[in-house]
């Protein structure tokens, strides 16, 4: 009988004992991620040198460390006893002026998006609406919060208005966008069964599309506001309001048990929207 | 070779999946666990190389009590012992040699490993181990890149780069086609001739048990019901198994495979051949 | 939905009654908030400010055209400092997110009593405070510099990375990581073997992600004086040098663009 014939079928291997007479290989390396050995050369050696520029181009000034590392340790003893009462009133309104253009920003920022997005989705939108559409969405993506609130700043002064004005832009670009490429992902079959009962484009818009998109819509709008909040702490250092402003002073004054205050009702307000609004979501979607 | 007392695993759930179940298990035989699903053959597979920890029981193979060894004894324990899975489990981003160069893990430091500088014989076993389940042009390709068929291959491969003692196989062929099943349920047999392992073969189709194991154990509800020669399996017998169905179709087949034994090889003389 | 019964006969309403009452209630509730908070933030706003904003605008528009080209000189320097933070700010948030995310997935902790909580916190306040906001800490501490640049990149850095990686570290297929400990393997085997090679495409493109973003986040760090071509930034809008700035946000968008479609390429040629 021959090897490995079971059942009288022909086996994968005619003959193990071949594999006697073999001899394999006692040497391997894994192939490598860039097959050419010039091009792999050329990548390693500019990593390092990169690295080796890149890296001895930052100036350490030791002195100035050391004395950095005992405000350091002040500013952690700050943490340890945060002073949240000797500033208290600027804080106060630092954090009111954060969470109410927060919320004003956010609830224009998403009816202004609304319209953008549904102008911005290839689907339904005629030719020239998508393109201005979307170079509306390009343009308030591509500009930084920050920039964005030093032009407001420019325009109309220092204070909340600008920080809010900032804000609404930005929420543009981030739902917008979103919301559009939303409507480009539904389901077709459902808007066709609509639009095959004789409805009209809003009726269509209403019950193929809005049914479709709003639990993902309202969702975004929370995930949206959560973001807002945080970039609200940050635009004040520009000018444009918010508690980041009232940091930005704190830490001038070298007064970092009250910067260590500000900083942990940040963190505890960002914790708290972010559950909260992670809660609805999951309730809504 | 393996021998198991009174073993018992009852899950964290409070779902008992083995009950004082006592197996022993020769070298170099071959056995084949059948049983419905959730009769335990899985767990009963796990337990022996302690991926699943056992509530209560012994497990020895050889002279070696396994479920009273340290973790260092344990890992020692697992080389002896190759396993191979019903989704091939092979690590799919890696090529074809490591997965097959990963059954020598049990063997060498972890700076040898993390280098991929294996030893010469142990890459030479694994080319050797590679041409004979037949994939010897796919060394360097990625373990996604391979079919089923493929990848179960290399899975076996990966298990006799152990240099096991005996294989724990959990449902080879669930994934596989009819013809492909068959090929892999034949290597399987001949490797274990080949090298004089025993094998533990968890196996959903009764068909291809019978086919290829010289001795079946049937599993229900964690209880072994049986345990015999292929041939025992009458209607009665698979219905204690399984529970109430028509069994006569598999019994008549059985008949016709059973015609022709399955040629078991001559273990010496193969080993000879090696 | 309701079916409500009338003289007139059933009428059907998507709500029942009581929903739809909850439902405006709502709404109400967030239009009173709007007007409330919009009063409240408006209270000290000196109106003639807003209403000549369009010919403020008109008027900056005109200074800041057309950009100072010349500038560019002066440019390529901070340019050059803006990349280094954010390439250098990335690779330490890698070297320090990686061993954070292996502490805070579940299947890889050493301990979920333990360990997790305190990694999954190192996320969560990494994560909670801007790039800026860690600058402004820091070059209160270590005085102004890339430096100070390079750590707050890294220390915002750190919660993108380990809380991205974590989940993809929790996702990955547990049977291949069962396959390699049966082979005998240690675990620091395990890990290389079973675990390293499933979570490497995550990974890749999560740093990649992040290196672009960091890119955009770097290029307004100079504000607070953290480096880079921010400070050009600031000391132009300070000095009322608008032809300058347009020149700036020319370049910084530039970049941007280059940044984002290096690291979509470099990502797409990875998986």
């Amino acid at each position: 009988m021959r090897v490995g014939d079971v059942n009288g079928e022909p086996s994968i291997v005619e003959d193990a004992s071949r594999f006697a007479a073999v001899i394999y290989p006692s040497h391997w390396r894994r192939p490598p991620l860039i097959a050419d050995v010039r091009l792999r050369w050329a990548i390693s050696l500019g990593v390092v040198l990169y690295l080796v520029v890149g890296i001895g181009a930052v100036e350490v000034n030791w002195g100035r460390l050391s004395e950095g590392w005992e405000r350091g340790l002040r500013f952690l003893g700050g943490f340890a006893q945060p002073d949240f009462v000797s500033r208290w009133d600027d804080i106060r309104e630092g954090l009111l002026e954060s969470l109410t253009m927060t919320l004003t920003a956010t609830v224009v920022g998403v009816m202004i998006s609304i319209p953008v997005g549904i102008g911005a989705a290839r689907n339904i939108a005629t030719s020239p609406v998508y393109l201005a559409c979307r170079a509306l969405i390009a343009l308030s993506r591509s500009l930084q919060e920050i920039i964005v609130a030093i032009l407001f700043v420019a325009m109309v002064g220092f204070g909340p208005l600008a920080g809010f004005l900032t804000l609404a832009f930005a929420t543009i670009g981030f739902l917008a966008k979103l919301l559009a490429e939303d409507i480009e992902d539904i389901d077709a079959a459902q808007v066709e069964a609509i639009r095959a009962t004789g409805a009209g484009w809003w009726q269509v818009l209403d019950y193929g599309i809005r049914s479709q998109v709003t639990p993902r819509l309202i969702g975004l709008s929370l995930y949206r506001l959560d973001i807002n909040f945080r970039e609200s702490a940050v635009i004040g250092i520009v000018g444009a309001g918010g508690v980041g402003a009232t940091l930005n002073t704190a830490l001038d004054r070298y007064e970092y048990d009250s910067a260590a205050a500000i900083l942990i009702l940040i963190i505890a307000i960002v914790l708290v929207t972010e559950y909260v609004s992670g809660w609805v979501r999951a309730r809504v979607q | 070779m393996l021998r198991l007392e009174s073993l018992t695993k009852r899950y964290r759930t409070g779902d008992l999946a083995l009950s004082a179940v006592s197996l022993e298990i020769p070298a170099g035989q071959v056995v084949g666990l059948i049983g419905p699903s959730g009769a335990g053959k899985s767990t009963l597979i796990r337990c022996v190389n302690r991926l699943v920890e056992p509530t209560s029981g012994r497990i020895w193979l050889g002279d070696l009590e396994v479920t009273r060894l340290g973790r260092g004894g344990l890992r020692r324990a697992r080389r002896r012992m190759g396993m191979i899975f019903q989704e091939y489990a092979l690590v799919e981003r890696l090529t074809v040699m490591e997965n097959l160069l990963s059954g020598r893990l049990g063997y060498v430091s972890f700076w040898r490993s993390l280098a991929r500088r294996f030893p010469p014989d142990d890459i030479r076993n694994a080319f050797r181990l590679l041409d004979r389940v037949g994939l010897m042009e796919h060394a360097d390709k990625r373990a996604d890149a391979l079919s089923g068929g493929q990848r179960q291959r290399v899975g076996i491969a990966r298990a006799l780069a152990q240099d096991p003692d005996i294989l724990l196989v959990d449902e080879p062929t669930a994934s596989l086609d009819p013809k492909t099943s068959r090929q892999i349920m034949r290597l399987l047999r001949e490797v274990c001739a080949e090298q004089g392992l025993a094998a533990i073969v968890n196996i959903h189709d009764v068909v291809l048990a019978q086919q290829f194991m010289i001795r079946i154990v049937g599993l229900r509800a964690g209880v072994v019901v049986y345990d015999g020669p292929p041939d025992g399996l009458t209607p009665e017998v698979l219905t204690e198994i399984y529970g109430e169905e028509d069994w006569t179709g598999t019994g008549e087949q059985t008949d016709v495979d059973r015609s022709a034994p399955p040629g078991l090889p001559d273990t010496d003389e193969l080993v000879g051949a090696l | 939905m309701a079916i409500r019964q009338t003289p007139e006969g059933p009428i059907w309403r998507k709500r029942t009654g009581l929903a739809s009452v909850a439902l405006w209630c709502g709404w109400l509730a967030l239009v009173l908030l709007f007007v409330v908070a919009w009063e409240a933030m408006t209270r000290n706003q000196i109106w003639a400010f807003v209403w000549d904003a369009p010919e403020q605008a008109a008027d900056l528009i005109d200074r800041m055209v057309p950009p100072r080209w010349s500038y560019m000189d002066q440019l390529w320097a901070p340019l050059w400092d803006t990349i280094n933070i954010a390439t250098l700010g990335t690779l330490m948030a890698i070297l320090l997110a990686v061993p954070v995310a292996f502490m805070a997935a579940r299947n890889t902790t050493p301990s979920v009593l333990f360990v997790r909580p305190v990694a999954i916190f190192i996320i969560v306040a990494s994560r909670s405070v801007n790039a800026l906001i860690w600058a402004l800490l820091l070059v209160a501490i270590l005085g102004p510099g890339l430096l100070a640049g390079i750590i707050a990149i890294a220390l915002r850095s750190i919660g993108f990375i380990g809380k991205l990686l974590y989940e993809a570290i929790e996702e990955i297929d547990p049977r291949q990581v069962e396959a390699v400990r049966a082979t005998g393997a240690g675990p620091a085997q395990v890990l290389d073997f079973g675990i390293v090679p499933q979570i490497m495409p995550a990974f890749a493109g999560i740093t990649l992600f992040r290196w672009d973003i960091n890119i955009r986040e770097s290029t307004v760090l100079g504000l607070v004086g953290a480096g880079g071509i921010g400070l050009q930034l600031k000391a132009s809008v300070d000095g009322l040098a608008w032809p300058q700035v347009t020149l700036i946000f020319i370049v910084i968008l530039a970049t941007v663009i280059l940044s984002e479609w290096v690291s979509a390429r470099v990502r797409a040629a990875l998986t």
